[in-house]
């Protein structure tokens, strides 16, 4: 009959995907981009289980009864909603995903700085991840992703010791990866990429790697400390021994405030580059929008104290937190209107990515503005602990970084794997987490302001028409992130196939072949023009 | 001008759907709680005006400049930046935040540098898990989960002044008609205080995550006009009467020869444990359990049977008393008024 025909596999041009197979090629390769890829299925693990945790108190939250689990339970349930979503989803999400595939590329690099390292970190990120997971099969912690002594030191009987080594060993990941882009940003970057050409999605990068950098290790100390407190009883935050509950306070927060712009940073830096892409033209004020993401970073690190306004801080002390804490806004600001006016003029697409930009711009500003609330000394005593906060940090958290990372992911998604998605089901999903997102989180606005404490399993049947609309926005918004997945998916298999530069965008990642070769490029790429050239002459004006 | 326009569209629509709210912020009763609401309104019509230009300019941008069929495909002409414009949305921003901190650092001075008047009232507030043990130094008596201090006429001030202690863990007393909150910390006394200027019953609740029961941690505050005040802290300071012979004493004596006293007193009999609340005048509360349920007979009985049914976690242990000597207990302990 007929001879066999070599398989066309062999006719295909070789990208890191098809240069070897195998789980060895996988599990032991040191390509920046197959290490994105590896975090990609880790993260989205991570997230499927604290959506889970989510859904489950959404779930028993609908009546004001504690009538689904008992209180211990939820106690668990809301606290490792926290751990797995912050440091196992949030935290690593953009950076170790998007981040890690992008940056190399980005400055026209072979790969990081340190390849093996990058591996490490995965493993330790694995490590840390498997741990976290035993420990919620074996019971869990009901402390509160927040650990505070000295409940967590000496009254709860969960296992803390357990979840703390987790979330001890996830730092270190956070602490390489961060040392691995300040180190290829300065080190690795081609010919003609000076740092005034750096796109802005490596600004952010920068910045958030230096709190990684310099805030992880201080929440590794703090939960060393704790975990030495539980076991020896050392006597530094347990009261009973002469401890100081509130020195845990300062140490935690001192992290856990700049960690969350370890979260939000990088959502911004793909703000700006789908924002300039489909707009069509290069980001208004970049030097003030590249500034903006150190500043703050560096402030950042100054507004720990406004975490604990009621803990009965000095005065003194509580205002000058609260200040540092309303000047986040200024750089916060200076984003958000530059995003606006790199719009104005321009010629606006509104594809999938960019309906996540905008969904992202606007819940972000308004988890900005409630965040002046908290940040106002006065008006934080009132809503701290309450529904107020958990909003507000929804709205930056999911709001922001979420949409970000999913903007960023259908941004980039035709480079990492060569194929399109479904820009109708896009679109459709992007509108579904919209509004699943605003009428999730909206309502618990109300709800802090009505005066609903955080973390009850059981609360006033005043409270209750929130809670229901909350509960019922969740499930419109699990829709919403259910699609993505299933047509991400699909298109793996069933998408048309993506050309280098499908959306026409600037930036070196768009030059070479989707997806790229092993090392990123045929030839090694030279920064021959500003950032973001989109009339391609350099034509642009700087007004005034 | 704006203020008007943006109090006029968001606040009574807020208002509205939450006055009914037992915990409202917006009804405050209290000063603490009064110029933090004035400045919550006032940050709302701040962030409000700030909300409604960035989505109108944002609006504008996005629907003017959106791309039409039929558009050239030549890229838009490029704008790099304008120092005068981000000069303006630095220094705007700038402004903004100080003139908050001016208004904010103002009403904190307000609640926090308050003198204190002689004629205040003390009581100091020990939070356990998971309920609240009130002090009255000035009278000499305990009482718990249900405090009542007299209501503070703004001519002749009586505030109350809140000493706040833990016994254990972090806890945080909240009464949003009346104050922000404050935690209770181990070693670290902390302090706040309330004027009330209408009587009436305000509810609060631990803010502070505490472990099991948080959500059970229940505050009654009860504000009395200065005669009615002064008639129950006169009853508290008293011992109950002494039983009259029947099931009462049989009860009594199940009270005083069970684990019931180690963490219970009833002043005036050989009862004097601490670990739990005094119940010299536990008739005299309307709740039990920290607010958990309403202090009828039958919920009585039923908790000291087994305090798991209301409250799962209670460090109250169920004493496996008879359903006889359960009886006679419950008939003990509703004669303590």
């Amino acid at each position: 009959m007929s001879t066999a025909i070599e398989t066309p596999r062999s006719t295909e041009t070789l990208n890191y995907l098809n240069t070897k197979y195998g789980w060895k090629s996988w599990l032991f390769t040191t390509d920046h981009k197959r290490i994105a890829i590896l975090y990609l299925i880790s993260i989205s693990f991570f997230f499927l289980l604290g959506g889970i945790f989510a859904m489950l108190v959404r779930l028993e939250l609908a009546t004001p009864a504690g009538d689904l689990f008992n209180s211990d339970t939820y106690n668990k349930l809301f606290t490792m909603h926290g751990i797995v979503m912050i440091f196992f989803f949030l935290i690593p999400s953009i950076p170790a995903t998007l981040g890690n595939f992008l940056i190399p590329m980005m400055i026209g690099a072979k790969d990081l700085a340190f390849p093996r390292i990058n591996l490490l970190s995965w493993y330790i990120y694995i490590v840390a991840g498997l741990i976290a997971v035993g420990t919620m099969a074996y019971g869990g912690v009901d402390t509160g992703w927040t650990f505070y002594p000295p409940f967590s030191s000496t009254y709860s009987r969960t296992y803390v010791v357990a979840a703390a080594i987790a979330v001890f060993v996830s730092g270190f990941s956070s602490i390489l990866t961060g040392l691995n882009f300040i180190v290829t940003i300065h080190k690795m970057r081609a010919p003609g990429m000076t740092f005034d050409r750096l796109p802005l999605f490596v600004w952010a990068h920068y910045a958030t790697s230096l709190i990684q950098l310099l805030g992880t290790p201080v929440v590794a100390i703090t939960i060393a400390l704790l975990g030495l407190e539980r076991i020896f009883h050392v006597g530094i935050f347990d009261p009973a021994i002469g401890g100081d509950p509130i020195l845990f306070q300062h140490l935690f927060w001192f992290y856990s405030h700049p960690a969350v712009y370890i979260m939000i940073l990088p959502g911004m830096g793909v703000i700006n580059e789908i924002v300039a892409c489909f707009s069509r033209k290069r980001p208004f004020g970049y030097p003030f929008i590249a500034g903006s993401s150190i500043g703050i970073a560096v402030l950042g690190f100054l507004v720990w104290g406004h975490h604990m306004f009621v803990t009965g801080q000095s005065m003194y002390a509580s205002l000058v937190f609260s200040l540092l804490s309303m000047a986040v806004a200024v750089p916060s600001a200076i984003k958000v209107f530059n995003w606006t006016a790199t719009m104005y003029k321009g010629s606006i697409r509104f594809e999938t990515p960019m309906l996540y930009a905008f969904g992202f711009i606007g819940l972000f500003t308004i988890g900005g503005l409630t965040g002046l609330f908290l940040a106002t000394l006065a008006t934080n005593v009132h809503l701290t602990d309450t529904y107020f906060v958990v909003a507000h940090f929804h709205y930056v958290m999911v709001g922001g970084m979420v949409l970000g990372y999913l903007g960023g992911l259908h941004f980039w998604w035709p480079k990492i794997t060569g194929r399109m998605y479904p820009e109708f089901w896009g679109k459709l999903s992007a509108l579904i987490v919209f509004v699943g997102f605003n009428f999730t989180f909206f309502p618990q606005f109300l709800a802090g302001y009505a005066g609903m404490p955080r973390r009850y399993h059981a609360y006033a049947p005043e409270y209750q028409v929130f809670n229901v609309m909350s509960t019922a926005g969740a499930s419109v918004l699990g829709i919403g992130f259910t699609l993505p997945l299933i047509y991400l998916i699909w298109s793996l298999f069933y998408g048309p196939k993506a050309p280098a530069n499908p959306w026409g965008a600037k930036g070196l990642e768009w030059e070479t072949s989707s997806p790229p070769p092993t090392y990123n490029f045929d030839t090694p790429p030279v920064m021959n023009e500003e950032a973001y050239n989109y009339s391609g002459d350099d034509t642009g004006v700087h007004v005034g | 001008m704006t203020w008007a326009v943006v109090s006029g569209a968001f606040v009574p629509s807020l208002a509205l759907a939450e006055a009914s709210l037992p915990t409202n912020i917006f009804a405050p009763a209290s000063t603490p709680a009064q110029i933090v609401h004035g400045l919550s309104l006032f940050v709302l019509t701040v962030t409000g005006v700030i909300f409604v230009v960035v989505f109108s300019l944002l609006a504008y941008s996005a629907i003017k400049f959106r791309r039409r069929p039929g558009d050239d495909d030549r890229e838009p002409f490029q704008i790099y930046g304008s120092d005068q414009l981000e000069l303006a949305w630095t220094v705007i921003p700038v402004i903004i935040v100080m003139v908050l901190f001016l208004t904010s650092a103002r009403v904190i001075h307000t609640v926090q540098d308050a003198r204190k008047p002689k004629s205040a009232i003390d009581v100091t507030v020990v939070g356990h898990q998971f309920w609240w043990e009130f002090r009255y130094p000035q009278y000499g008596f305990v009482t718990a989960n249900e405090l009542h201090v007299p209501v503070s006429d703004p001519k002749h001030p009586t505030p109350t002044y809140l000493k706040l202690l833990s016994a254990d863990t972090d806890h945080s007393f909240w009464v949003p008609r009346l104050a922000g909150k404050t935690d209770l910390i181990p070693n670290h006394p902390n302090e706040m205080w309330i004027d009330p200027h209408e009587t009436g019953l305000f509810l609060g609740q631990c803010a502070q995550y505490c472990g099991t029961q948080h959500a059970k941690m229940l505050l009654r505050v009860y504000v009395q006009s200065r005669e009615d005040f002064d008639r129950w802290a006169r009853e508290q300071q008293q011992a109950p009467a002494a039983v009259s012979p029947g099931d009462a004493t049989a009860g009594q004596r199940v009270f005083q020869s069970t684990a019931c006293i180690n963490c219970h007193a009833v002043s005036g009999t050989n009862a004097n444990g601490k670990f739990g609340p005094d119940l010299t005048h536990l008739m005299s509360r309307s709740t039990i359990a920290s607010g958990a349920v309403p202090n009828t007979p039958a919920n009585l009985r039923a908790w000291i049977d087994n305090p798991e049914t209301f409250k799962p976690g209670s460090l109250m242990p169920a004493m496996n008393l008879s359903p006889k000597e359960l009886d006679e207990v419950t008939t003990y302990l509703l004669t303590l008024h």
